[in-house]
């Protein structure tokens, strides 16, 4: 079987729940680009490095599982030691199983670089945690994909607050043999009634509401949904009524890939959310499976490594930010984890060579169609004023009802 | 014989069944490390060595390996200590919070894991101010640990009474040497029994060491946990359990050995 | 030691131990209860005054300010009832099925058994305790979907596996935590002298009654310490009913969910306190059965 297919995302970590599905953006969507007010916040002002100096001899990185891998779960997974070696920068790594998790240890001041997921790296910025980072003094920076640059999550005003790690999209995947004809949009696994009753799956978290909130906004443009992790009071309680009428045809709300893959390949599921390489990892077993990207778009997520404000290795920092994304690295990280490479020259490097086109790497468009995850907050990320919009807590409550 | 012959028959069937029932799971697990099936699909079609060859060469298991036993042995001695301590008290003595004394011993096990786990969690980051890690994961285990050494001492003592501890001081033996030529020997038995249980009890914890391990440190079940979601490694994990539960086989036969009896298992009451 | 020792050479300290039973019960007691009583319910009490706190959405940090607002969620919103009535039958269910299980083992292994059965029964029945939890509730994942080893075994009675849900979850939680329940029985058993059932079938009484009126009084104490271990490991779980639940959750789902993903340690501390009342209700209904010194 094909190792570099079988990527996993970050979901080690008790907390998996809510890791990578926290992987996230602020908004998403080429639609919202250039709308100022989004985040809501103003950043500190926080000095930016200016030239490179003298290696500090040791880094503190916290990253998401799967994303510093250093051989001990799988002897041929292995990047920060090369690392160690070519820089002589010895890298601590922490892996952290939430978003709020990384918040707090990056309070500490111990870590000089973090994996943050859109949420995670907003409030970074705006706690004055997070520093700008110089992009001209990363190599890598300039192979990273164009759409990925300055966008709402990873920078305010034009100026970037780290590079790019990776990112993927939640599609839509179904037995080929069970589900006739082919499902296309979402509309499959929120039809009531739907013939494959009992047999749909849904991802398990809170962050699962903004898929009906998107599938709301395809279909019931009344409501004014411009966001779908932008909800008011009324539009969440549309979207939860959505789940609830979904929620007895479901069999099971999956959380991790081996859940998923074992419901698909028993039959116990046949229709549902998922990842790409979930799908791959089910295809190699050879089981009748097809994941489609759904017509009416999608939800996601995209990370960023960012360096600490208070960072006492600065130098040592930037070279793992311009080493794990530079092509090769990129290449590997991306592979295990199971997302498209931020670097566009990554495609180069990946084991299997289909991989970037598999994942839409370089897609543009593809990308604009995906909703990245974000964590809803009170401001509405929408850009409304006059309203006040659902948080996460509340979404989490909303879910144990959903659930009952 | 005391019961009648359809009863007796009637228990070893049911005994015998539930047998089989504990033991097809594990069966399965044991073969499972063989399906080369990676979500493990049943049956299994065609079976690989793969994966006890990746399991052989796992650092990260070996290290969680490493880790469990270290946490198991340290929680182990701690509630050695702390429930012998606590049971000696209770003895003989009816002072007006004993039972309360009790009650406390037992609530770390009779609380849901959960709700000790981020009790716990709660206390040592903002009370303390501990960050979590090694220490943290023992102290946590160590308390709902006393409870199985307590249980089994304070049955033992019980059951003996006080003579010879009496006897010995009597012939001018003090407290300490009392203690160590007559008391630890009778109550060895069941320091043993109840060792073993705080050990197992420890070893599989996963839910009250979710909350309170770093992020550095691993367990064997918070590996397990996390390998389960790694692709390629859950069948590793079915290896790493087959071994597990073969390998159980020599403490618990060592445990009955010393202890002498099969009693020495649960009490010894 | 001889026998012309006097008191005179004693330790003095050890004599004072000795003659002043207090003093040692104080010595004794204060490591253990500095560490349970000062810290774990330390630990317990700080959690639930953070129950009574709110929390700040943005920044996610606790906000002292003293709020009801956590336990009027949890008293108007009648998912968290839902929750919790389920819960408490699923440990209720689990706890009786797992006594059923355990009665014959136990008592086969106490009072029919050779002592060498006996000692291979223990070991045989312990073993499973080592294999992972997590192991094992996947294995039961895998032999309860569809063309799973269960519906193997039952199709020919025509009969089809329950599949995932709260049927599977139940089984799945009773096999979990069977040799918590088989343990404190069959320990309970053994001290039961077996000349006390012979005096009863001397006295002409049929296995039956012997059963009823000897061994079951015996046994009930230790069957409740048992229960202890079960009904509470199943209030606390979440990880099992994620793995074979199907769609459903429970109060640790809940708790999980709140401290885990939304980080609202407040709000989870109040549902916390729903599986602690819980317990403590049931342990003090209980403790007149003397159960607490059987577990």
């Amino acid at each position: 079987m094909n190792r570099t297919t079988t990527t996993l995302a970050a979901v080690a970590g008790p907390l998996l729940l809510a890791s990578v599905l926290t992987a996230c953006g602020t908004s998403g969507g080429s639609d919202t680009a250039g709308e100022p007010a989004a985040q809501g916040f103003t950043a500190p002002d926080v000095p930016m490095q200016e030239s490179l100096g003298q290696k500090e001899g040791e880094v503190g990185i916290l990253a998401w599982p799967g994303y510093a891998e250093d051989g001990t779960n799988d002897k041929t997974v292995d990047w920060v030691t090369p690392f160690e070696k070519q820089t002589g920068c010895q890298a601590n790594v922490k892996y952290f199983g939430t978003s709020d998790e990384a918040l707090n240890l990056m309070k500490t001041g111990e870590y000089d670089v973090v994996s943050a997921s859109g949420d995670a790296s907003l409030r970074l910025i705006a706690s004055g945690d997070a520093a700008p980072v110089n992009t001209d003094l990363l190599k890598s920076y300039a192979d990273i994909q164009p759409f990925l640059k300055d966008r709402d999550w990873n920078s305010v005003n034009g100026q970037m607050y780290g590079i790019p790690q990776g990112w993927g999209a939640n599609l839509l995947m179904y037995r080929t043999d069970k589900v006739k004809p082919a499902p296309t949009g979402w509309d499959a696994v929120f039809e009531k009634d739907s013939p494959y009753a009992g047999k749909i799956t849904a991802y398990d978290s809170p962050i699962y509401i903004a898929d009906a909130a998107l599938h709301l906004m395809n279909t019931q443009p009344d409501l004014g949904i411009k966001n779908p992790y932008a909800l008011d009071q009324k539009q969440l309680d549309a979207a939860v009524a959505v789940l609830k009428d979904q929620r007895p045809q479901v069999s099971e709300y999956w959380s991790d890939y081996l859940k998923e893959q074992q419901a698909f390949t028993s039959g116990d599921t046949v229709l549902g959310t998922t990842w790409q390489f979930i799908a791959n990892l089910a295809q190699a077993d050879k089981v009748p499976v097809e994941a489609v990207f759904p017509s009416d778009g999608s939800t996601g997520w995209s990370d960023t490594w960012m360096i600490s404000a208070k960072s006492k290795h600065p130098n040592c920092a930037y070279a793992w930010m311009d080493y794990i994304a530079s092509p090769k690295v990129n290449a590997q990280s991306a592979e295990w984890f199971g997302e498209a490479p931020a670097n566009a020259k990554a495609c180069d490097f990946t084991s299997d060579k289909s991989f970037c086109d598999t994942f839409h790497a370089a897609d543009k468009a593809y990308s604009d169609q995906i909703w990245y995850w974000t964590t809803p907050i009170q401001q509405c990320l929408d850009g409304r004023k006059d309203v006040k919009c659902t948080d996460y807590g509340q979404w989490t409550q909303a879910w144990t009802e959903i659930k009952g | 014989m005391t019961f009648s012959r359809g009863l007796r028959a009637t228990l070893l069937g049911s005994t015998v069944l539930v047998l089989v029932l504990v033991y097809t799971p594990l069966a399965l697990v044991v073969l499972n490390s063989f399906n080369a099936n990676r979500s493990f699909a049943w049956p299994p079609r065609e079976l690989t060595l793969e994966w006890w060859r990746a399991a052989a060469s796992s650092e990260g298991a070996r290290a969680a390996l490493g880790t469990s036993v270290e946490v198991a042995l340290l929680a182990t001695f701690l509630s050695l200590v702390l429930g012998t301590m606590a049971a000696l008290a209770l003895r003989r003595t009816s002072f007006f919070g004993r039972d309360a004394v009790s009650l406390l011993i037992i609530l770390p096990i009779a609380l849901p894991g959960i709700v000790t786990g981020i009790a716990l969690n709660n206390a040592f980051r903002t009370i303390f101010g501990w960050e979590l890690g090694f220490l943290t994961i023992v102290v946590a285990h160590a308390t709902f640990c006393i409870v199985t050494v307590f249980n089994n001492v304070q049955a033992r003592l019980r059951r003996l009474g006080g003579n010879l501890e009496e006897a010995s001081m009597d012939l001018g033996a003090g407290t300490f040497t009392t203690f160590r030529l007559v008391t630890f020997p009778m109550l060895r038995s069941a320091l043993l029994a109840g060792g073993l249980l705080a050990f197992a009890l420890s070893f599989d914890e996963i839910i009250v060491t979710t909350f309170t391990a770093g992020a550095q440190e691993q367990t064997l079940p918070i590996w397990i946990f996390n390998n389960l979601f790694r692709p390629n490694q859950a069948p590793v994990v079915n290896v790493v359990a087959a071994v597990l539960i073969l390998a159980s086989i020599v403490p618990i036969m060592l445990a009955q050995r010393l202890s002498g009896s099969s009693a020495g298992m649960t009490g010894a009451r | 030691m001889t026998a012309t020792s006097t008191a005179a050479d004693r330790p003095p300290r050890a004599g004072l131990l000795h003659r002043s039973p207090r003093l040692r019960v104080g010595l004794l007691l204060t490591p253990p209860m500095l560490w349970l009583g000062v810290a774990y319910l330390g630990a317990l009490a700080a959690l639930f005054i953070t129950a009574f706190w709110g929390q700040n959405s943005f920044t996610g940090t606790v906000e002292r300010t003293w709020t009801l607002g956590n336990f009027r969620d949890l008293l108007t919103i009648d998912v968290y009832r839902t929750v919790t009535a389920r819960t408490i039958g699923i440990a209720a269910l689990v706890t009786v099925l797992d006594a059923v299980i355990a009665f014959p083992v136990a008592l086969f292994m106490a009072k029919v058994a050779s002592p060498r059965t006996q000692r291979a029964l223990v070991v045989a029945l312990l073993m499973p305790l080592w294999a992972s939890y997590l192991v094992k509730a996947y294995a039961w994942r895998g032999m309860l979907g569809t063309g799973g080893l269960v519906s193997w075994v039952a199709s020919p009675f025509g009969l089809d596996t329950p599949g995932f849900g709260i049927t599977g979850l139940i089984i799945t939680l009773a096999y979990l935590w069977l040799p918590y329940m088989v343990l404190p029985i069959y320990a309970g058993l053994e001290r039961l002298p077996t000349s006390l059932l012979e005096a009863s079938a001397d006295l002409g009484a049929r296995s039956g009654t012997t059963l009823r009126r000897v061994v079951l009084p015996v046994a009930f104490p230790a069957i409740v310490a048992g229960s202890v271990f079960t009904f509470s490991l199943t209030m606390g779980d979440y990880i099992a009913v994620r793995i074979v639940g199907g769609p459903n959750q429970m109060l640790g789902n809940v708790v999980f969910d709140n401290v885990g993903a939304a980080n609202n340690l407040p709000f989870a501390a109040a549902v916390a306190t729903i599986p602690v009342v819980v317990m403590l209700v049931y342990l003090a209904l209980v403790r007149r059965t003397g159960a607490l010194e059987n577990l």
